[in-house]
């Protein structure tokens, strides 16, 4: 085991208390509170960056990831990030254990609650299962996707990708692309994004794009050319072809042909627009490699390395919070 | 002389009453007598003397009014006991002042045959607490392919035919169903639910399920399958009742087709004239019920249908399910509520808080349901059997689940201030509920 290097100072100083109990929903969160996790996040970067990557701001904690659903990214940097923190880590992929066998949701919370974690990172497959699960436990729970609903870490990782790669978020237009319907990744972003004063346009066809996204305050387009008109940024989303039941898109070649991302597509955007994708890719379906692979105009690989600090800054604050310090 | 001589129930009169009768529009001072287990007589003003040699209520001037008839009530019994029996129901009917329920045939194994019909009959009749009657299945097992046997349950008993919560896709299937039952004058019941706009929806589609990521079906499947029976109901002469009507939309389809001469009920349940899909925002499952909480546009026209007697029959859609169905993430909880014990109190917001006439309310729980299922019930006359509710309207409660009769506490009306209180179920001149 490599030795814990110091917190740095800057770490020291961007460590404020996350303000909820928990971290469920984009909306947990206010523009201060998202402005310090991102400074704090940055602050982790460049940490992470160094050869000796672990400091022992969570010596002593428990953090468990609890997936009820396959996810091996997020769960990985979920993992990393509470590693890296010095905390114990604990990972169940639950999706193949007594749950099936029976276990409600609630009774894996509270014997989980028992062995008395600090945090209880969650996924599952049911929008909503998160929140319950929260109201049963004694620890910070971390939402890391729940159904349909949200995805806060992750849009946090990409606000804060964005904000390097263009210095501040405020005034940027940035376009969601593909899936909408199905995406908690569209919904915690849209929510993310507006709040730190992105402009937010949804892009997709009408079968993936709910009816009423126009009253989420984002314009909604169905056209590829018109949507991107501009963009700074375009943010495209899996297809998730597992839960289409096949009839909500005809083919994937169509799909490709009018919403797929390549070089000509990109080229209606703005001159200096970056791509994003929370992965994993469907190559050749929502997105070419073309352009996934351009590190020129890609932030994909930047969204992963962001993700491990993002969750660290999550994970860091909500330890403080529970800790009752000051910053 | 043998040793067990029934003995005929004693001679009640309930004087000092605000009688409230439907049937014939009476809303006003009187008192009833009642004497082996049916109304002897019905006396309307102020009554100068009482009667003598009879047990006597006084009322106080609380309202009197026939006992409610609930035309949907599911019970785990047969299949799933620990749900529900027929006697925790029935005493949960009691307590709620319903005095007739009818029970749906989703029972595992499902009330498909006459024996299973006479099999409840038997059962309620048993318990010698409320009314029990039965609805049997559309199709074999809801299977919703092979025709069930209509006419032997018809004759058993069974109060009318329904597939319960499954609806009949099979469009073939249902235009053979409501036309073989025809035959017998058999009420037919469908949910009006599109089955592929509906498929896998929890909640009602709009703003707040996108936003909470729910999977929504669009208030308009209703009206779509609403149409579809209509057109069979049209073209093969059935009784026919639409159960669970829930949007505006097809309650206009409703009226288009009364204006032109159709002659179809409908009924809805008493959730969806209280709440509105705001009501699942902190995804409790309490509010997760089929069909899904709608808009509150919908719920108003709800409450105007009730109000100008295009609702014939408010049910409590009475869906017990034990903790473990509902301590779930909302999309995997059991839909369904609890709602013998509660009907009364929250039909009574009806009156209080949009100030439906008293008798508009009572009407789709009493004269309502008996006329649309042939039941000598739902009226204050002579000769009529003595099912009645004595009620406090304005009295205020406050709805604890954890005190309700029924084996299942799944009630979205929990912790909700009520106005309006049970005090005195009579069922056939017998006192079954006493909260005086």
């Amino acid at each position: 085991m490599t030795q814990a290097a110091p917190v740095t100072e800057l770490i020291q100083e961007r460590l404020t208390p996350f303000p909820r109990d928990h971290f469920l929903a984009a909306g947990d969160l206010n523009p201060p509170a998202a402005l310090a996790l991102l400074d704090l996040a940055d602050a982790f970067v460049d940490f992470n960056r160094q050869s000796a990557k672990g400091v022992d701001l969570m010596r002593g904690q428990t953090v468990v990831n609890l997936f009820f659903e396959n996810s091996t990214r997020t769960s990985s940097s979920f993992e990393i990030a509470a590693k890296r923190l010095g905390a114990d880590v604990v990972t169940m992929p639950v999706a193949s254990s007594s749950v099936k066998k029976g276990e409600t949701l609630i009774d894996t919370a509270v014997t989980l609650n028992a062995m008395k974690p600090e945090i209880l990172v969650v996924r599952h497959a049911s929008s909503g299962a998160v929140d319950l699960l929260s109201q049963k436990v004694g620890c910070a729970v971390v939402n890391a996707g729940d159904g349909r609903h949200e995805h806060p870490t992750q849009a946090l990782l990409d606000l804060l990708s964005i904000r390097r790669a263009f210095g501040d978020v405020g005034g940027l237009t940035v376009a969601i692309c593909g899936d909408i319907a199905h995406s908690r990744v569209a919904r915690s972003n849209v929510a993310l994004l507006q709040m730190m004063g992105a402009r937010v346009r949804l892009i997709g066809p009408p079968t993936l794009v709910p009816g009423d996204a126009d009253r989420w305050g984002c314009e909604v387009f169905h056209d590829m050319k018109e949507g991107l008109a501009g963009c700074d940024v375009v943010m495209m989303l899996r297809l998730q072809l597992e839960r289409m039941a096949g009839a909500l898109i005809p083919s994937t070649r169509e799909y490709f042909r009018f919403w797929g991302l390549d070089r000509e597509k990109l080229a209606w955007a703005a001159p200096n627009a970056k791509v994003m994708h929370p992965g994993p890719m469907n190559r050749g379906v929502e997105i070419d490699s073309d352009v996934a692979d351009d590190l020129s105009v890609s932030l994909i690989q930047d969204q992963v390395e962001m993700g491990v600090a993002a969750r660290m800054a999550v994970l860091a604050a909500l330890a403080h919070r529970r800790a009752g310090g000051a910053a | 002389m043998t040793a067990a001589q029934p003995i005929a129930p004693k001679a009640l009169a309930i004087v000092n009453a605000r009688l409230l009768d439907p049937a014939s529009d009476y809303d006003g001072p009187g008192a009833v007598l009642i004497a082996n287990g049916r109304i002897v007589e019905v006396i309307h003003g102020q009554a100068t003397q009482r009667p003598e040699g009879v047990q006597i209520i006084d009322a106080e001037g609380r309202c009197l009014a026939p006992g409610l008839i609930d035309i949907r009530v599911k019970t785990g019994e047969p299949g799933n006991e620990p749900k529900e029996t027929l006697k925790s129901a029935s005493l949960s009917a009691a307590a709620g002042g319903v005095t007739t329920i009818v029970v749906q045939p989703d029972t595992d194994p499902a009330i498909d045959d006459p024996a299973m019909i006479d099999h409840i009959q038997r059962r309620g009749a048993a318990l010698d607490l409320v009314h029990v009657r039965a609805a049997g299945a559309a199709t074999q097992a809801r299977d919703g392919e092979r025709m069930a046997e209509i006419g032997l349950m018809h004759e058993a008993g069974a109060l009318y035919f329904t597939d319960g919560d499954r609806v009949i896709r099979n469009t073939r299937t249902l235009q053979r169903v409501m036309s073989y039952a025809a035959s017998f004058n058999a009420l037919i019941a469908c949910r009006p639910t599109e089955p592929w706009l509906s498929e896998g929806a929890v909640a009602t589609s709009g703003e707040l399920a996108t936003r909470l990521g729910l999977s929504g079906a669009p208030a308009i499947a209703e009206r779509i399958q609403l149409e579809r029976d209509l057109a069979l109901v049209e073209q093969t002469g059935a009784r026919f009742l639409i159960d669970q009507i829930s949007t505006e939309g097809a309650l206009e389809t409703l009226a288009r087709a009364r204006a032109r001469g159709l002659e179809v009920a409908a009924s809805a349940s008493i959730n969806h004239l209280c709440f509105n899909e705001i009501d699942i925002g902190d995804y409790r499952t309490f509010y997760r019920l089929d069909p899904p909480l709608r808009a509150e546009s919908d719920r108003q026209a709800l409450v105007e249908a009730v109000r100008d007697g295009l609702i014939d029959v408010i049910t409590s859609a009475h869906c017990p399910e034990p903790a473990e169905n509902k301590r779930r993430p909302f999309a995997e909880a059991q839909p369904g509520a609890v709602g013998l014990e509660t009907l009364l109190p929250a039909a009574l917001t009806l009156h209080h808080e949009y100030g439906v006439d008293l008798l508009d309310v009572l009407r789709p729980m009493t004269q309502g349901p008996a006329a649309l299922l042939g039941l000598e019930a739902g009226e204050l006359s002579q000769g009529a059997p003595a099912d009645l509710v004595l009620f406090d309207a304005g009295a205020p409660v406050v709805i604890d689940a954890a005190t309700l009769r029924s084996k299942s506490k799944n009630s979205p009306f929990d912790g909700r201030r009520l106005q309006g209180k049970v005090l005195l179920t009579v069922v056939s001149g017998r006192i079954v509920h006493d909260a005086r």
